[in-house]
């Protein structure tokens, strides 16, 4: 009994009291950042190191629906230009938008990035009801997604959580890169989620294929058939990058 | 013939393995198996119009592996080593299925991952025919692939009479995204497979990059520094730490003793977020490369980390106290899932799983690499086998890995951590890298042909030996009892599909 409430003692308040200001160590790789002078003369090292090929030159472009946060580009580049700042707010509501050019920093990416929706708005802004999908994932995103709901980030505080039962979900969040062996039971969730719905495309592999997007084993017929609301990037996403995300796109606070 | 034998990342040229009949290579292999060898590789790999079958046995008393192969021409079938050794039945489930060569007797040749290149196209993982009962009295509880909780995707299949598991069936294959074949693809520098590495399970990220780079710079002969090393190990048991510390949260979550569960969590974003101040990621991606790591650990870090270690192993012990103190906790975890020691042997498990049954394997003790070479390794075991044993085990190797981590900090140097990674690697070789993962050992095995280019890589993850100990450990019991199962091993699918 004693000890029980030693540790209750001990354990505190662990709950960061402000999700929309948190910040991340400065050792994080978020927001890639491109700086306004000239690449050397044919000089490709970026593009060819980038395991993904997210990154496109003349003009240097990232494209963080492909790019895995490694930060070879960062330490490769001979010129300097590419910086991953510690900027973790990187969702996006349209696909085009996670493309990074040197016009683009954190402040005007944090206006341009999230359309806010002002239907999902009116019917979920108290409570979201979520239910995740892993084609294929690497359990990566699906850890950081449970790490939403713990003590840490707390996500329920917001009203947003995860249910056990698409048939009690506002809306899907799908991981991974798509494999073909789970495609008929992701559109079977699909499908069984009362309209209207939100779809969420968490990390790199979802949004784009990212290191699968060649292999035959992988099908992502599902995303060109189906809308998605929400682009989070990330690998994995980090909790505090999906929490905000959602609570930009529904227009809180 | 003899076999040849090898060690933990010593590359062998291919052309020494010795090649037997088939008939003989079986003999031979059971033969050893009885005599404390266990396998830890059976693939094969297409050489033209032939499929030519490589066996890799453990020799843990002498840190040996021993290895031979068979080649297949046009013959269809043989006689399953299964039937003799329980131990080969994923292997050769696995066997089969890439290349339809039959197991004679095999007891029961269930699809393993309904992978995109298996020989039979017109199988569908959807139309899987479970294990059935005739039985009115029984009924079946099916689970998945899309489970309740946010983990990934497998199903489990119940037989149950009442409250109780009769038979527990688990199929896998929906994570399947052909990674060892992108290891291949494109044949560019095998170096950039390192992100792929780190990819073949999310969770234990610095476990099987450090079994993929031990691989490459074996082929390659490079000697990485002493620094890069300390780091590496840091960096795993930091994982293993971590995810001992999750896992134990989860299973207070399931006994819903939340105080437990609330306190683990807390501890767990503490220590990983520890890894994201050395090198950016909380999983540690982007850290360890062919030729060392990218990030060194600077003096005024090593005194943050200490700092941090010594905040951890207070609330772990405090927590682990308490938790393993209460009858609540207690009475939920004793003699629940009991893997019984002659069984953990007999289906060859690995890993924390296996210890906790009393079966004493543990990579960084038999077949030592890195820094794990330096000192002498204590093994744990435990006497219990139940799921208490599983969760305990943690307990023990979370404090066991904190003192590793704290040892290896006291010897860095803050010296340089990278060597030149680009030496081609040695034509027509293969190396076999083996590594402790938090889950148990991690195998790679890399070939390469004389035009130096990598033709085939083999992943094996701990949870290819474990699921079937899962299934084995909730036999009789209740069907309530199976999340706590579940939790205490915490295996992995994308691992197992790859």
């Amino acid at each position: 009994m004693f000890d029980l409430l030693k540790l209750r003692i001990n354990h505190g308040n662990q709950a960061i009291p402000d999700i929309r200001k948190a910040i991340i160590h400065e050792k994080f790789r978020g927001l890639p950042e491109i700086a306004k002078k000239p690449c050397k003369k044919n000089c490709n090292v970026c593009k060819d190191i980038c395991p993904t090929k997210a990154i496109s030159v003349k003009p240097v472009r990232i494209d963080m629906g492909r790019c895995i946060f490694c930060g070879e580009c960062e330490r490769i580049c001979p010129e300097q230009r590419i910086k991953y700042t510690n900027y973790h707010k990187l969702g996006s509501s349209v696909r085009e938008r996670l493309i990074v050019d040197e016009k683009i920093n954190i402040e005007n990416f944090k206006k341009l990035a999230i359309h806010k929706s002002i239907k999902f708005k009116k019917i979920f802004k108290r409570s979201l009801k979520l239910r995740q999908v892993s084609a294929g994932g690497c359990n990566g995103c699906e850890m950081e997604l449970a790490a939403c709901s713990n003590v840490n980030f707390d996500m329920s505080r917001f009203g947003i959580e995860f249910t056990a039962s698409p048939r009690h979900a506002d809306g899907i969040v799908i991981t991974g890169p798509l494999s073909e062996n789970m495609s008929y039971a992701l559109i079977d969730t699909y499908k069984s989620i009362p309209e209207p719905k939100i779809i969420i495309a968490v990390g790199t592999c979802a949004i784009s294929g990212s290191l699968f997007e060649k292999s035959e084993a992988v099908d992502r017929d599902f995303f060109k058939n189906i809308k998605t609301d929400l682009y989070i990037p990330g690998c994995p996403v980090h909790p505090l990058t999906f929490i905000n995300a959602v609570l930009d796109f529904l227009n809180d606070r | 013939m003899k076999w040849l034998l090898s060690r933990n990342n010593k590359p062998i040229d291919i052309n020494d393995i010795p090649v037997m009949d088939i008939e003989k290579l079986r003999e031979q292999a059971l033969s050893k198996c009885t005599n404390n060898k266990r396998v830890t590789g059976f693939f094969g790999i297409k050489e033209k119009a032939c499929v030519k079958l490589y066996i890799v046995l453990a020799d843990d008393e002498n840190s040996n592996l021993l290895i031979a192969s068979a080649i297949f021409k046009k013959e269809k079938s043989y006689q399953s080593f299964t039937k003799d050794n329980i131990s080969f039945h994923i292997f050769e489930r696995e066997f089969f299925e890439n290349f339809g060569i039959m197991p004679i007797e095999h007891p029961w040749l269930k699809p393993v991952r309904y992978s995109f290149n298996r020989f039979n196209k017109s199988d569908k993982l959807e139309k899987y025919p479970f294990f059935q009962s005739d039985n009115k009295e029984i009924h079946e509880v099916g689970v998945g692939p899309v489970h309740a909780g946010i983990i990934e995707p497998g199903h489990f299949r119940f037989l149950c009479h009442g409250e109780t598991i009769l038979n527990m069936e688990i199929q896998l294959g929906y994570q399947h995204r052909g990674v060892e074949k992108l290891f291949l693809a494109d044949n560019e520098n095998i170096n950039n497979k390192i992100y792929l590495a780190e990819s073949i399970a999310g969770d234990t990220v610095i476990g099987h990059a450090t079994a993929f780079v031990n691989a490459v710079e074996a082929l390659k002969g490079i000697e990485i520094k002493k620094e890069a090393f300390l780091i590496r190990s840091i960096a795993l048991e930091i994982e293993r730490a971590a995810i001992h510390i999750g896992d134990l949260s989860a299973l207070a979550n399931d006994i819903a003793y939340l105080t437990a569960n609330a306190a683990y969590q807390a501890i767990r974003t503490n220590l990983i977020n520890t890894l994201l101040t050395i090198c950016g990621s909380r999983f540690g991606r982007g850290l360890i490369r062919v030729g060392g790591s990218n990030f060194g650990i600077t003096k005024e870090l090593i005194h943050e980390i200490k700092q941090k270690l010594d905040k951890i192993q207070k609330d772990v012990e405090l927590t682990s106290e308490e938790f393993f103190s209460s009858p609540s906790v207690l009475a939920r975890l004793e003699n629940t899932g009991i893997v019984k020691f002659e069984d953990a042997k007999t289906i060859g498990m690995v890993g924390p799983a296996a210890r906790a049954s009393g079966l004493s394997v543990d990579i960084r003790a038999d077949h030592p690499s890195g820094i794990y070479t330096k000192f002498a390794f204590h093994k744990i075991t435990l006497k219990t086998m139940d799921a208490f044993a599983r969760a305990y085990i943690r307990y023990i190797e979370i404090i066991q890995s904190l003192r590793i981590i704290r040892d290896n900090l006291d010897e860095l140097t803050q010296s340089a951590v990278m060597v030149k990674p680009y030496a081609p690697v040695k034509k027509n070789s293969l190396v076999v890298s083996m590594i402790e993962g938090w889950r148990g050992e991690i195998v790679h095995v890399a070939v390469t042909d004389n035009k130096k280019r990598m033709t085939h890589y083999k992943i094996k993850d701990p949870s290819f030996n474990n699921w079937t100990g899962l299934e084995l450990a909730v036999k009789n019991n209740e069907i309530s009892d199976f999340p706590l199962c579940n939790k205490s091993f915490n295996l992995s699918y994308c691992g197992f599909d790859l």
